[in-house]
């Protein structure tokens, strides 16, 4: 029995390292951030070579898993879902290593004042795709605790899209040139897209629970 | 000359495979949790033990309505209930081996003049529209029970997946031994009486000639799950009767124990010794089963969805069937007798 569960256990771990490794990558994001707009240049650094380590290293994991479930047909009924959520969970971590990227190559310097909403913003997105995390474990050890985990995902959405939305106003309410306040709105919008893409993962999570569900 | 004979039960025998495997590994085949080789030679394995070893009740049965005495007669019975099969088949109606041959041999009761004991047809009757009925409910019952395990024991998705394939495999082997069990008596249960083959010692194992004549059936039904079964399987599997493979399991369960029910003289030995109801050994549809067993299912999640029209076909089954083979049984009778010249009673 051991012997025909091996294949599975060895597939389990992996998909298990590979919510870790998009987890990991979520707290890199919000670490490199903070360091970025503390002006703290070697974290930054250090934490974008970190998330493009994660990220690759993701997406090595998600490519194997999904070559598992095909090769040895495994999960039949939801294999589609469970790839579709895979990838769509590797996008969040994608756009956290792309915006910390942006941040390096082109060096928005961000007004002092918007640096705690912009932390907020953060902290907001980062919940979310925390709270998803945990809801797509429980798609796959316990259907029934999914629930517990989709309300919050769209609980941190809504109040990274109002912080994102103060961001906004108090951006274009200043005095900066235009110019500059869209450079900055682009860095608020693909932050706040980290809720967003979030958000869809947990939408699909939502159905695919209640098709898993005999 | 006896392998002329026993063509037309052999021809039944691997229609029988072909079509009827599907309703045991359809699901896990066409769903790709086990590979075809595998189910075929499972169930070509045990269709065959299920015939030689507890094949005996519900042929015994058939024998009851109609004691089939000329081996002429026997071929042309199991022949028009082949022909029944095939032609209403082509006419996509529900259909049943087990109903055509019921039919053929009345067919023949009628030709011969021949008494039909309206007990055992009653009995027979009354199996057939009962079967479903029980396989819905044991259905219902399991999945029911499942489900709250499932809930219970909180497995890894991939977990949930080895086990029911595990549980397919399981499940396909009882429903392969059960149909074998059950349904080899409508394709050598004509032949029992008739039948010139005697005991014979194999050196490991010595079996009466009725044995052998169910071995040799099992064999066909077993060839028609290895040469034909996997086209079925695949239709089956991908949309015919679309069913997860955890409902597979439990509509595979249902329908074993039900098939089981219907042919373990042991075990209607045993509810008997325990004052509990048992029912009669009686050849009965597998593909009828499987229905009942999704409608079980069916009415456990709310009723939705279910096509009530596909159980009107099946009763349509139940009174067409029979009829048609009955008529054709005696028509081919008629023409063996006086064109051929052929012995069909005695």
């Amino acid at each position: 029995m051991a012997i025909l569960f091996k294949a599975t256990k060895k597939l389990e771990n992996q998909i298990d390292l590979f919510l870790d490794t998009v987890s990991e990558g979520n707290l890199v994001f919000q670490k490199g951030l903070g360091a970025y707009l503390a002006r703290r240049e070697e974290s930054f650094a250090h934490s974008v070579a970190q998330l493009n380590e994660l990220e690759s290293r993701a997406d090595r994991l998600r490519r194997d898993i999904e070559s598992a479930l095909y090769e040895q047909s495994l999960i039949p009924e939801q294999r589609g879902d469970v790839m579709k959520l895979l990838e769509t969970s590797d996008d969040i971590i994608d756009t956290a290593k792309e915006t910390l990227l942006q941040l390096d190559i082109q060096h928005p310097v961000f007004p002092e004042e918007l640096s705690g909403n912009m932390l907020e913003l953060c902290s907001n997105v980062v919940q979310a795709s925390e709270a998803l995390i945990r809801a797509t474990r429980a798609f796959f050890r316990n259907i029934s605790a999914v629930k517990d985990h989709l309300h919050k995902v769209y609980f941190y959405e809504n109040e990274a899209d109002n912080t994102g939305r103060l961001l906004l106003r108090a951006i274009y309410d200043g005095s900066a040139s235009l110019a500059e306040k869209n450079h900055w709105r682009y860095f608020i919008s693909n932050i706040d897209k980290l809720a967003d893409k979030a958000e869809a993962v947990a939408d699909l999570l939502g159905i695919y629970t209640i098709k898993r569900t005999l | 000359m006896i392998l002329f004979f026993l063509s037309s039960g052999l021809f039944l025998g691997w229609s029988l495979g072909a079509n009827d495997a599907a309703n045991i590994f359809g699901t896990a085949v066409g769903s790709r949790m086990i590979r075809f080789r595998t189910a075929a030679i499972l169930a070509g394995i045990f269709v065959t033990i299920g015939a030689v070893v507890s094949g005996a009740g519900a042929s015994d049965t058939l024998g009851q309505l109609g004691s089939v005495n000329a081996f002429g007669g026997a071929f042309t019975v199991a022949f028009s209930a082949g022909l029944t099969v095939t032609w209403m088949t082509r006419l996509k109606l529900p259909v049943s081996t087990s109903q055509a041959i019921v039919g053929g041999i009345i067919g023949w009761n009628l030709f011969a003049g021949a008494d039909t004991d309206w007990a055992v047809l009653q009995n027979i009757v009354m199996s057939w529209i009962g079967s479903p009925v029980i396989a819905a409910f044991f259905s219902a019952l399991i999945f029911l029970l499942f489900r709250i395990y499932l809930k219970r024991v909180n497995l890894h998705l991939l977990h949930v997946d080895m086990h029911t394939r595990i549980g397919l495999i399981l499940v396909g082997i009882f429903g392969a031994y059960s149909l074998g069990a059950n349904n080899i008596a409508n394709v050598m249960g004509v032949f029992v009486s008739v039948s010139p083959i005697h005991a014979h010692d194999f050196g490991l194992l010595t079996l009466s000639g009725k044995e052998i004549l169910f071995l040799v059936g099992g064999l066909a039904i077993a060839f028609g799950i290895i040469s034909y079964s996997h086209r079925v399987m695949e239709t089956v599997g991908g949309s015919l009767l679309k069913l997860t493979p955890t409902a597979a399991f439990v509509v595979v369960l249902s329908e074993a124990l039900v098939l089981f029910l219907f042919s373990s003289v042991s075990l209607k030995q045993w509810l008997m010794a325990h004052g509990l109801p048992s029912l009669p050994l009686v050849p009965v549809s597998s593909s009828q089963l499987v229905v009942g067993a999704i409608l079980g299912i069916g009415l456990v999640k709310g009723g939705h969805g279910i096509r009530w029209r596909v159980l009107g076909e099946i009763a349509l089954g139940w009174l067409a069937t029979p009829l048609a083979a009955a008529l054709l049984s005696f028509i081919l009778l008629f023409v063996m007798q006086n064109l051929f010249k052929v012995v069909v009673a005695q």
